[in-house]
């Protein structure tokens, strides 16, 4: 099927062959494969169209470059377009003025936050950082027992207060242990939840209240599909979030969730995860997602070496 | 509370239910080029996928002319028809052994609900007076055993495991011994999250499958993917690559609890013909519900649930 749409994209492109500037009408063409590129990839079916409309707007009038066709040239300015909406603003962490610095990791159930929180506690360490995690989710089975066992695989300490208190006192107990260990990280790992449990989501606020967090990072599956734009939406209503970790993306899905998402909270992708092994998180590469997003490694490999 | 009650309830949680549009939105309106171009948007934002929605379109379309429908209102009925078309062989019952131990391979991607859903599962069949054993085949996770082990004391199911890093094969031929000796109806095999596209782990699956074919003659019964209802098309390439190196036949789509509406079954079931078994909407141990078309396409379609 993804072969399917590059070839047709490849046809559509090689019958634009006016040179000059791009017109109406070969924007208009290439615009709708790249539409449908960008639907495969599962972007939000309102993301795609805000953002084919805009780039439309921008493409028609712009000179084609010697070397490029028509076609190539408006898909060289949708990737440059997508990788802008995708990157652009701050990506590292902000610490706290007075340590400890207070990192709180939420998303939908199984999206890989237990695992992002050793792997951020794991580059904190490799920066000379004394991290320390707390185990806020008293909910899903063995979720305690899950962070304890990354815990010490990487070194690190980690504060629980066991499943039957609140979640809130977890993460003030875990503060002050960090005071008194001296750690000048907290990561606090959370049960998953859906965004339209309110009780949770309230949950999430009240730790949010006593404990602060300098980052508060929505951690999302790079396999999610169009509900994306929900669970963003909801995530960064219900709390301050400020940035994003997009997980799996050692897989073969393309992605599209990362534009709905960072088009929605308007939040950076600060890393992604790249497998289950606990390894530093990886900083983030929009132009890469750009590409793989589009799926049109033919198309974009002739556009980089015009 | 039965498939449909708890999908409703799962609608009337979102705001934006994309279905839930379908009622309000297309009431006192024609039939018309401009409809059904809104219905496929509609149904991509379901993640159904390009294809299948312009197939279900073209079959909405269809069942219009021959039932000469021509107002707006009549397509929630029109599109649930045209969905339990799409699922129409869709198979949900259990393949059961003839004689000794059945067991079922719970297999899928990482995170998608593979453990719990063994749990509730385990929960069920329990109930109607079987004999379960757990097989704790996800020797890999961070504390998959431990996590396992609380769903055999939550469902009253002996677990056989090894420790973390063990052969997951060696522990379901010892959870096959277990069973013959214990007289146990039903093994249930949790495995480890794998993503479909790396080679070892997928070898690894099949050397497990292989191992459960040999000791267990007809076994294993059931290879169920766990599906999670919030994944977008690369659904479609993980049931493609577990149906080459583990022969699944049937789905388990979880997360059904929230706003997403596990759209992607739809091409999976057409393309592939696997059938969707169970769903899951919640993390409590009831939350399981075996799969009925109808229900689904009823409580897409009509989540109010008014006529049809
Ligand atoms: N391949 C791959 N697997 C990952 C990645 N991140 C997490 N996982 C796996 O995904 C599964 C779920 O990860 P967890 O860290 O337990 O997810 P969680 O969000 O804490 O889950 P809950 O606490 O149940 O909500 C596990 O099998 C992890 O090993 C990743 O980047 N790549
Ligand atoms: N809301 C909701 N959550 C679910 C459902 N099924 C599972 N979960 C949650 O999803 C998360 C992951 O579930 P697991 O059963 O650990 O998933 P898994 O496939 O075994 O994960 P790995 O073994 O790490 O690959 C947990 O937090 C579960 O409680 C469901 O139907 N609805
Ligand atoms: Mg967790
Ligand atoms: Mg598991």
């Amino acid at each position: 099927m993804l072969e399917g749409l590059s070839n047709n994209l490849q046809k559509a492109l090689s019958k634009l062959k006016s040179k000059g500037k791009l017109t109406e009408s070969d924007v208009q063409e290439a615009m709708r494969e790249v539409r449908l590129a960008l639907l495969a990839a599962d972007v939000n079916v309102r993301v795609v169209k805000q953002f084919v409309d805009k780039v439309r707007e921008r493409a028609i009038g712009q000179d084609v470059q010697k070397s490029l066709t028509p076609g190539q040239q408006v898909v060289k300015i949708v990737h440059e377009e997508l990788a802008s909406l995708m990157g652009g603003s701050e990506e590292r962490l902000r610490m706290a003025a007075k340590p400890p610095t207070v990192v709180m990791l939420v998303g939908l159930q199984g999206a890989g936050k237990t695992t992002a929180a050793a792997k951020l506690a794991l580059s904190f360490l490799k920066h000379q950082h004394r991290p320390l995690m707390a185990a806020a989710d008293i909910y899903r089975p063995a979720a305690i027992h899950q962070l304890e066992v990354l815990g010490r695989q990487i070194d690190v300490p980690v504060f629980s207060l066991g499943t039957d208190v609140d979640p809130v006192d977890i993460a003030k107990g875990a503060m002050e242990e960090a005071r008194k260990q001296g750690a000048d990280v907290v990561i606090i790992d959370t049960a998953g939840r859906l965004h339209v449990d309110a009780p949770l989501m309230e949950e999430l606020s009240r730790i949010h209240q006593v404990v602060p967090a300098d980052e508060l990072l929505l951690v999302v599956d790079a396999m999610t599909g169009q509900d994306a734009v929900h669970v963003a939406e909801s995530f960064s209503q219900s709390l301050p979030v400020t940035g994003v970790i997009l997980t799996k993306l050692d897989g073969d899905t393309r992605g599209g969730a990362a534009l709905t998402v960072r088009a929605v909270t308007g939040k950076p992708i600060k890393f992604v995860g790249l497998g289950e092994k606990i390894e530093p998180l990886e900083v983030f590469h929009p132009d890469r997602l750009a590409s793989r997003i589009l799926g049109m490694g033919d198309v974009l490999s002739l556009i980089e070496r015009a | 509370m039965g498939l449909f009650d708890k999908f409703k309830r799962g609608l009337a949680k979102s705001r934006d239910a994309v279905f839930g549009r379908l009622t309000g939105l297309f009431q006192g309106r024609k039939l018309d080029e401009g409809l059904y171009e809104e219905l496929e948007e509609v149904l991509l934002l379901a993640d159904v996928g390009f294809e299948t929605a312009i197939w279900l379109v073209e079959r909405v379309r269809r069942l219009a002319r021959e039932t000469k429908a021509t107002d707006g209102a009549e397509l929630p009925q029109l599109l649930q028809r045209a969905m339990e078309d799409a699922l129409a062989d869709n198979e949900a019952d259990m393949k059961v052994a003839d004689s000794g131990p059945t067991l079922y391979l719970i297999v899928g991607v990482n995170g998608v609900g593979k453990t719990t859903s063994i749990g509730k599962l385990a929960h069920r069949f329990k109930n109607e007076g079987k004999k379960v054993l757990l097989a704790a085949g996800d020797t890999f996770r961070a504390a998959a055993i431990e996590q396992l082990m609380e769903w055999g004391n939550r469902s009253g199911c002996e677990v056989i495991r090894h420790s973390q890093g063990a052969d997951p094969a060696a522990v379901i031929f010892d959870a096959i011994a277990a069973a013959r000796a214990r007289g146990a109806d039903i093994i249930l095999c949790d495995t480890a999250g794998r993503l479909h596209n790396k080679a070892n782990l997928m070898a690894e699956l099949s050397k497990i499958n292989k191992v459960v074919e040999r000791e267990l003659p007809g076994a294993p019964h059931e290879v169920l993917l766990v599906v999670d209802g919030t994944t977008g098309q690369n659904a479609l390439l993980q049931a493609k690559a577990f149906l080459e190196v583990a022969k699944v036949s049937g789905m388990i789509v979880t997360k059904l609890d929230g706003t997403a509406k596990g759209g992607v079954i739809l091409p999976i079931v057409r393309e592939y013909h696997i059938p969707v078994k169970w769903v899951g909407l919640g993390e409590q141990m009831d939350d399981l519900e075996p799969f009925s078309a109808s229900a689904f396409a009823q409580a897409i379609c009509q989540p109010d649930g008014s006529s049809g």
